[in-house]
């Protein structure tokens, strides 16, 4: 969740940009303030649909020591859509997401968000130690910014963990806590919402009901979600966008394109392919027994072409 | 005799104001040790500052501060564990401040009253310096007070807030470096860590936010400090391990308080 002191400095920037007559604003990976690099100039790297896009990275390279974790990422996330990336374990769908945010720094390439933009952050893992007392509306204060109480709930209210306020963090079960975790990201009312797998840790029914939350946030608010999971199934049925990465972009689309992909089925194999087909199967038929020895989904074209 | 026990109570009541909430930052960031490694630099700080003929405190800010930038830088590129970082630094330190003193044999010091504290030895001085220091650490971490707790429960979301993560911390271990060179006083360098834990650590029995168990803790270090002293004054103990004495019954104390409190929050079914 990006906080006020945060804002603020997006705000400054933003206008001190425009005296400029240059509407957008760059910056490398977290020195918002002192590393602003280029400036692209009004168009030139803009799609036509520029008022919508939030975001947008570049060829952005990361190496951790000798290591390229990122290499060539392009990325754009515009209002009010659903981008999910997907990735084997160690793709650097996290670094990825670390460097969007300036968590890890210093970056190659260009990194773009739009002037004023809010961003809220769930991180993959947030262990909470027992050793601090800190109750779920204390959990939801913290940072710089101080939200009122009122805002407070009606954040957990829209994650459906209002009743929990008091509670310790502590005591509440692995999906109770993601709640509370995504509803501190929604607090500050995010342009940019950003969920590294949002779900871990949490059981099946409970995924679903997340990401139909996610869904309907998204839907109420147009705001912009980026999203990382593996988990395939889930993100084939409620994502706008995907992006396939493994260190590099391997494809990025529609769901039903990228699944057909040969960039995705070699990143993931054969089998997961046909058992997303299953799936995505049962989902449009809706049908409780037919599936289950089910053929090629009917979504999929028979000739495989992209 | 009063008016020396006055003097040291006021010193204790001045060392646990600022121990409490930074004993707290300790306990919540698993600092114990890393804590104990730099109390023991303090010893070397001492002889160095008689070496080289500065303030003695000076000398124990800036070793301990030297030290636990060391440990910070080692334990970036080192293959070593921490606990094993820690105690090649924390057992060096505490040697060579012994070694160094054992060469300045032109100076008698009281080693007793380093390595245990001293605190019937005040002076009004000392406990100006204490106040003094407890108005700087304690303005200092009100300002930190919201960035240190976010970073201290996620660094990554701190970051990713905007919070100087590097630059607090770095700040964050100066002030336990100057309180270190506070508490050396009243219990010794041995026992500086004690006296940031144990208070700490009954609070958080007793405590539902972290505010209150940061202030929870500098009262249980100050009960323990007029308990210890009482005590010391009574059966003519050393007056130091006597407040740590203290300081751990009233943990003990706690324990039962804790059950209570975890059985009173004890996860409700959610109304629907």
């Amino acid at each position: 969740m990006a906080t006020a002191a945060d804002m603020t400095f997006f705000y400054r920037q933003a206008y001190s940009m425009q005296d400029g007559k240059i509407a957008q604003m760059l910056y490398q990976g977290g020195h918002r303030i002192k590393q602003i690099g280029k400036i692209l100039h009004p168009g030139s790297c803009m799609p036509a649909t520029s008022d919508a896009l939030l975001l947008q990275a570049r060829e952005v390279d990361y190496h951790l020591g000798e290591k390229k974790i990122l290499d060539r990422v392009d990325l754009q996330v515009h209002a009010g859509e659903i981008v999910t990336i997907i990735g084997p374990n160690g793709a650097g769908k996290s670094t990825l997401i670390k460097v969007l945010l300036g968590i890890h720094r210093h970056p190659g390439g260009d990194i773009w968000l739009r002037p004023r933009i809010r961003l809220g952050y769930v991180p993959q893992h947030l262990p909470i130690d027992p050793v601090m007392p800190l109750t779920v509306a204390r959990f939801m204060s913290l940072g710089p910014s101080r939200p009122d109480g009122n805002a407070v709930h009606a954040a957990l209210e829209l994650t459906g963990v209002q009743h929990l306020e008091r509670a310790q963090v502590h005591r509440l079960s692995g999906g109770e806590f993601k709640r509370m975790v995504l509803a501190r990201a929604i607090l500050g009312q995010p342009d940019l919402l950003i969920l590294d797998e949002p779900v871990q840790g949490v059981d099946y029914a409970g995924e679903l009901n997340l990401y139909r939350l996610i869904g309907t946030l998204r839907d109420r608010f147009g705001w912009g979600v980026l999203l990382v999971s593996h988990d395939l199934h889930i993100v084939m049925s409620a994502t706008d966008r995907v992006v396939c990465l493994n260190h590099h972009v391997c494809c990025t689309g529609k769901p039903e394109q990228v699944s057909n992909h040969p960039g995705f089925i070699e990143l993931f194999g054969d089998q997961v392919v046909k058992s997303l087909a299953l799936y995505q199967h049962h989902h449009q038929c809706d049908d409780p027994v037919g599936h289950v020895h089910g053929s090629m989904k009917p979504s999929a074209p028979s000739s495989p072409s992209s | 005799m009063s008016d020396i026990l006055l003097l040291s109570w006021f010193a204790g009541v001045g060392m646990a104001l600022v121990s409490g909430p930074l004993g707290c930052f300790v306990v919540w960031r698993r600092m114990a040790y890393f804590g104990d490694t730099m109390a023991h630099g303090a010893l070397l700080g001492v002889a160095m500052g008689m070496m080289f003929h500065i303030n003695l405190t000076l000398g124990v800010v800036l070793v301990s501060s030297l030290i636990a930038l060391i440990l910070l830088l080692l334990r970036r590129q080192h293959a070593l564990g921490s606990d094993t970082l820690l105690g090649i630094l924390s057992h060096s330190a505490l040697s060579l401040g012994l070694v160094v003193l054992g060469f300045m044999s032109q100076i008698r010091i009281d080693l007793l009253g380093y390595l245990f504290g001293d605190i019937l030895a005040v002076s009004p001085i000392d406990i100006l310096g204490i106040y003094l220091g407890d108005a700087l650490v304690l303005t200092i971490l009100a300002k930190l007070w919201h960035p240190l707790l976010l970073m201290t429960v996620h660094e990554d979301i701190a970051r990713a807030e905007g919070v100087a993560v590097d630059r607090i911390q770095l700040i964050f271990m100066l002030l336990i470096a100057l309180v270190i060179a506070m508490t050396m006083k009243v219990v010794g360098v041995l026992l500086v860590t004690s006296m940031l834990i144990i208070p700490a650590a009954t609070a958080r029995n007793l405590a539902h936010s972290p505010e209150a168990m940061a202030l929870l803790g500098s009262v249980n270090g100050m009960l323990a400090v007029s308990l210890g002293l009482a005590a010391s004054y009574h059966w003519d103990t050393p007056a130091g391990p006597a407040i740590v004495v203290a300081a751990m019954t009233l943990f003990i104390i706690s324990l039962p308080a804790s059950q209570w409190t975890r059985w009173k929050q004890a996860p409700r079914s959610p109304k629907s």
